[in-house]
């Protein structure tokens, strides 16, 4: 598989053309805007959370392919997870993302997230694959209203 | 535009037979033969940055390597070879432009420096509370963002050209934004983000009937263009070598020399003043005046030769080729469906940014550089833009004289892969 088909994975295509819980979500309690000065992407994750738990996530935005599907992906594997679980899952995604992890290995707990590895072969990209994830990070600790992944 | 089906490029293109030998000047270019991905590189990059021909690079090192010494100082062989090679490429850039007087060359980093240095140096001694500055809808970050932080510091207010939807710029809302308040006008002599050729020329006519100055960003018409100053009657123009075929780092902002008289230095430091006590400091004449501190010697000797090597090609020639190009390559992408071209002006040059229906330009960019076609994918500094067509950004591809019709053949091909990637 050439590298560029990595990338853009049927999986990733599908979830850029019909990305899940890309909505409002009306009773969030946390809420975050995140944007890439670079290529203009621009997202907003809602999350709800009760005794640290995400009960619901969603997003919106714009975006490149790569953006969406991972938001999508994100917002798929998150419900139900703790925070403290969801960022213990941001530091592997990123890693894999930059290519420091074997995403292979099951002991990571990637799941579907795997299929973004491929992203790891292009550097430029691998700020749309994280942005959704410094958005989420940002609304669970309620930093700023905005990230960025500068 | 309707689109054009199954459009052939002038024989001429085809065969090289062109106002210009291309493929002679191809050689000139090291980079060019490049492979990236295992494909011969497509540099469609060039609003961005240029890429150098060999003189440029070889002169960079010649001077690094045989003349390296400080200017305007130093009473020693080399310090005054140095000197006279900083020198008379101000005397080269007052040709390229047709200014009437070297002294009114100033170097600088780039053009954004140059509108900067306008800004805090001319605006804050000039602006009053109140007081606006005109700028257009088609202005790169650099020429919006040096008129906000001054009209932050004075109390003035940034004044904006509307465009129609083919990005052409609305001179009659122009006209009656101009008024007693007016105290300067900058816009772009071409826009970086649609390629649209401003009617600057009439812009600059109407400002002086009020005796209101103007600045032009010729930072994407230096490099395709022939520009005179004298005949624009602009009162600064700001250009960036990198674009030109020059060095990154170096600049020229030109100044009527009674404006760069009138003006307060920017930078305060070394060969900017005639006499320092601690009482109270002379400054030097201009041009010397806006450079303080040891300038960029290499980089103002490599433009030298970049703008030897640019007018021995013809900035003329390189118009009427470019044209040619960026004609073919609007006929040869209008035939996608699902295209839309970004910027239809009847007066272009040299930049196609463009949008694919459901497809974000960032990953066209990277499907096209896997066919080793450079193109930016982005908002090309120029958010404002993007927000007047609504859209998140654009992918952008830029001419320069070195390319080729083939050329936009492998991009259109790319394109085609894309939308086959992303069916």
């Amino acid at each position: 598989m050439s590298e560029l088909s990595e990338l853009y994975q049927e999986v990733i295509l599908d979830h850029n053309k019909s990305p899940r819980n890309f909505h409002r979500l009306a009773d969030a309690n946390r809420r975050a805007e995140g944007y890439n000065p670079l290529c203009g992407d621009q997202i907003t994750v809602y999350v709800k959370v009760e005794d640290d738990v995400i009960k619901e996530i969603s997003f919106e935005g714009s975006g490149c392919a790569i953006s969406k599907a991972s938001a999508s992906m994100m917002t798929d594997s998150l419900k139900g997870r703790t925070t403290a679980e969801a960022e213990a899952l941001f530091d592997r995604v990123h890693k894999m993302l930059k290519g420091e992890l074997n995403p292979g290995d099951d002991s990571h707990d990637l799941g579907k997230l795997a299929v973004l590895s491929g992203v790891c072969h292009f550097p430029a990209r691998v700020k749309c694959a994280s942005l959704s994830w410094h958005t989420l990070r940002t609304a669970l600790k309620r930093e700023k209203e905005v990230a960025s992944t500068e | 535009m309707k689109p054009a089906q199954g459009v052939i490029a002038p024989q001429g293109l085809r065969t090289g037979r062109t106002v210009l030998d291309v493929a002679r000047i191809r050689e000139d270019f090291p980079i060019l033969k490049q492979q990236v991905h295992g494909k011969p590189l497509v540099y469609f990059d060039n609003a961005a940055t240029s890429q150098k021909p060999q003189v440029v690079i070889d002169t960079l090192n010649r001077y690094y390597a045989t003349e390296n010494a400080n200017i305007h100082r130093g009473i020693h062989f080399l310090s005054e070879l140095a000197t006279a090679e900083y020198e008379e490429t101000r005397n080269k850039v007052k040709r390229f432009l047709n200014a009437s007087e070297s002294r009114e060359i100033v170097f600088v980093r780039g053009t954004t420096e140059g509108i900067n240095l306008v800004a805090q140096s001319y605006g804050r001694r000039f602006f009053k509370e109140g007081d606006e500055v005109v700028i257009s809808a088609m202005e790169h970050h650099s020429n919006i963002v040096p008129w906000q932080m001054l009209c932050e510091q004075v109390g003035a207010r940034l004044r904006v050209i509307p465009m129609n939807h083919d990005g052409e710029l609305l001179l009659d809302e122009y006209e009656r934004l101009l008024g007693a308040r007016t105290k300067l006008v900058s816009v772009a002599h071409v826009s970086n983000a649609l390629g649209t050729i401003n009617p600057i020329g009439r812009i600059i006519e109407s400002a002086h009937r009020r005796n209101i100055p103007v600045l032009v960003d010729g930072a994407q018409a230096a490099p395709h263009m022939k520009v005179d100053v004298q005949e624009l009657d602009c009162d600064f123009y700001a250009f960036s070598g990198h674009k030109l075929f020059g060095p990154t780092g170096i600049g020229v902002l030109y100044g009527k020399a009674r404006h760069l008289e009138a003006m307060p230095p920017y930078q305060g430091g070394g060969d900017m003043i005639s006499l320092v006590t601690f009482e109270k400091t002379h400054y030097n004449i201009i041009p010397y005046k806006f450079e303080a501190g040891t300038p960029h010697i290499a980089g103002v000797i490599g433009l030298g030769a970049a703008i030897d090597y640019v007018s021995g090609i013809g900035l003329d020639a390189v118009a009427a080729y470019e044209g040619e190009v960026l004609a073919y390559a609007t006929a040869q992408l209008s035939t996608i469906q699902g295209l839309r071209i970004i910027g239809r002006a009847k007066e272009k040059a040299s930049v196609l940014s463009f949008v694919l229906e459901g497809v974000h330009p960032h990953d066209i960019g990277t499907v096209l550089d896997r066919e080793g076609v450079a193109i930016r994918a982005g908002h090309h500094c120029a958010m404002p833009v993007m927000q007047r067509f609504g859209v998140p950004a654009t992918a952008r591809a830029s001419f320069a004289f070195y390319n080729t019709v083939e050329e936009v053949d492998v991009l259109v091909r790319a394109v085609r892969k894309v939308l086959k990637v992303f069916g």
